[in-house]
């Protein structure tokens, strides 16, 4: 096993411990935002589109990075947007009464 | 610059990582949303300099991230809060797709033997990637209603699935052990595809919200593995936080429900539910309903009541209505709280947003292990558009399909009045006891109407 992937390996078995970490604290209440915004995290596969897609040269490889980074960039984009959408909506009792 | 980078990359899992940490409040979620984006901004930006552009591909990048930006602000911006759920079905799905696309183009670059280390990542990503963007279509088409809401059975099912499991598993084993051959990996994908949507067809569109937390966490898992293919730390630590913190919340949502995760993906509901109808054929039963006056005068007189918002108030647009109708009862002095399930609507937390949109304050809003205690004290508990979440049936009827799921105990309540459209039952498809109790009051009629007709009669009490 070569050190990179030694090293990536590394990285994935914190990131999981992180990762359930940081969401069991999370009251039920923003679970739909939680999982939207987890959900928009996910987009970074645009990274990953978008370095396939830049030095395509085949006619297949430039269909498939197309998709590749329209997909991901519905992805971020969406993701982002519809959960800024959902938690403006949280407002406290004052907020609620000034409006 | 690789360093730049590479530090580049550990400020974006930082910043995903306190964004998720500030969710954890109303007051600072939405600051923690901006913490993430800008964390994928900075993560999108370090990339820059890593591409070496053809000119085709300054081109399919512009084209596709103009595409995206567009569909995905105005699909986000135009989507009615009440389709948030299946909005979030398509976003996760798009991801999973790219996830795999990612991985096949990087597959191909290796030729006939891409190394193991290389090839394992990317197979694993196109298979989950794909099952993850065929199950979230159908998920989005359930409960989008653009087909039946209902598990779709037939015999045999269970071996059909599980040979395409084997299937998946054979391809991926014959791509990584023999060569890398087109014919491998596309059969791999189109079978991965066909696993996705024929896993979600048994599964019934109650039980979706797991389904696509489930899937959500599948696509961060394809985005990691993406990453191990490319080498790209962010891939991998991005990808990985939302792999488990997306399991997690899969766990805690099927535990709302009462139910084994493996209880859910493996069709029990469908199995049970012919049983359970057929044994509760009491539509002869009678029910006792009452007017919007009475009824008026009943909650104006109340010192307590609890509004129990179901997935009906919000098909009819009646938040506003509801939070009307708890604004005249708190000028004259009633207290009024509303309980949500943690499955209420369509996704735990769904009903708080919705309710959030009629900008009912969060104080008011009260968690299901909260609230419990407070119905019996409670002189009415009023359900709008909720049923199998206050079906005494969880409790008491072990051939049940929702037997186990924790409830609201609306019917320790002096009084219930029960607002629905029709006799109809919930999405569960089963009869509700309570609607037949001897404290029950039914209400016909639209969520809206029948709210805005007691606003009315509570102002006229």
């Amino acid at each position: 096993m070569n050190n990179e992937l030694l090293n990536e390996l590394t990285f994935f078995v914190l990131a999981v411990f992180v990762g359930f970490e940081v969401i069991s604290k999370v009251p039920t209440i923003l679970h739909t935002p939680l999982m939207s915004g987890t959900n928009a995290i996910h987009g970074i596969i645009l990274v990953g589109a978008v370095l396939i897609a830049a030095g395509a040269n085949s006619p297949l490889n430039i269909a498939l990075g197309l998709v590749a980074v329209t997909l991901a960039t519905t992805n971020v984009v969406g993701g982002f947007v519809v959960t800024d959408r959902m938690l403006e909506m949280f407002r406290g009792r004052q907020q609620a009464k000034k409006e | 610059m690789t360093t730049l980078i590479t530090l580049a990359y550990l400020l974006a899992a930082v910043l995903f990582i306190l964004g998720l940490s500030q969710l954890s409040s109303p007051k600072s979620a939405r600051n923690g949303n901006f913490t993430a984006a800008a964390g994928m901004l900075i993560a999108i930006g370090a990339t820059v300099p890593l591409l070496h552009f053809t000119r085709a591909g300054v081109a399919i990048v512009a084209i596709g991230v103009l595409i995206g930006t567009v569909i995905g602000t105005v699909g986000a911006r135009v989507v009615k809060m009440t389709a948030i759920p299946q909005m979030v079905a398509l976003f996760n799905g798009v991801g999973g797709g790219a996830a795999a696309l990612v991985a096949v183009a990087e597959l191909l670059k290796f030729g006939m033997h891409p190394p193991f280390s290389e090839a394992l990542p990317s197979v694993l990503s196109i298979a989950i990637g794909s099952i993850s963007f065929a199950g979230s279509l159908v998920a989005f088409a359930k409960l989008q209603e653009l087909m039946t809401g209902r598990p779709i059975t037939y015999p045999g099912q269970q071996i059909v699935n599980g040979l395409l499991a084997l299937g998946v598993v054979g391809f991926a084993v014959a791509e990584l052990a023999i060569a890398s051959v087109p014919f491998a990996f596309v059969s791999l994908m189109v079978l991965a595809l066909i696993l996705g949507v024929a896993f979600v067809l048994p599964i019934g569109g109650a039980d979706m919200p797991v389904v696509i937390s489930l899937l959500n966490a599948c696509t961060g898992l394809a985005v990691a593995a993406t990453g191990f293919t490319l080498n790209n730390f962010a891939l991998i630590v991005a990808g990985t936080l939302v792999g488990a913190s997306g399991s997690l919340l899969t766990k805690l949502m099927s535990d709302a429900m009462g139910r084994s995760i493996g209880n859910i993906l493996f069709g029990a509901f469908g199995q049970v539910r012919a049983g359970a109808s057929a044994a509760a054929g009491a539509q002869g039963r009678s029910v006792r309903s009452a007017s919007a006056e009475d009824l008026g005068t009943l909650l104006a007189y109340s010192q307590r009541v609890i509004i129990v918002p179901g997935y009906g108030l919000a098909v009819a647009q009646a938040q506003h209505a509801a939070r009307e109708l708890a604004d005249v009862l708190e000028k004259r002095g009633v207290d009024v709280e509303y309980a949500i399930h943690p499955v209420a609507g369509r996704m735990p937390g769904h009903m708080n947003v919705l309710l959030a949109e009629a900008n009912v304050p969060y104080e008011q809003l009260k968690e299901m292990d909260e609230v419990n205690d407070d119905f019996k004290n409670a002189d009415v508990a009023l359900i709008v558009g909720a049923n199998d979440v206050v079906n005494p049936a969880a409790r008491s009827t072990p051939g049940s399909p929702i037997y186990g799921m924790p409830i609201l105990n609306a019917d320790q309540a002096k009084n219930i009045i029960f607002m629905k459209r029709s006799m109809r039952p919930g999405f569960a498809g089963i009869d509700n006891d309570l609607m037949y109790g001897p404290k029950t009051v039914m209400f016909f009629g639209d969520a809206k109407d029948s709210l805005t007709r007691l606003v009315s009669a509570v102002k006229a009490a």
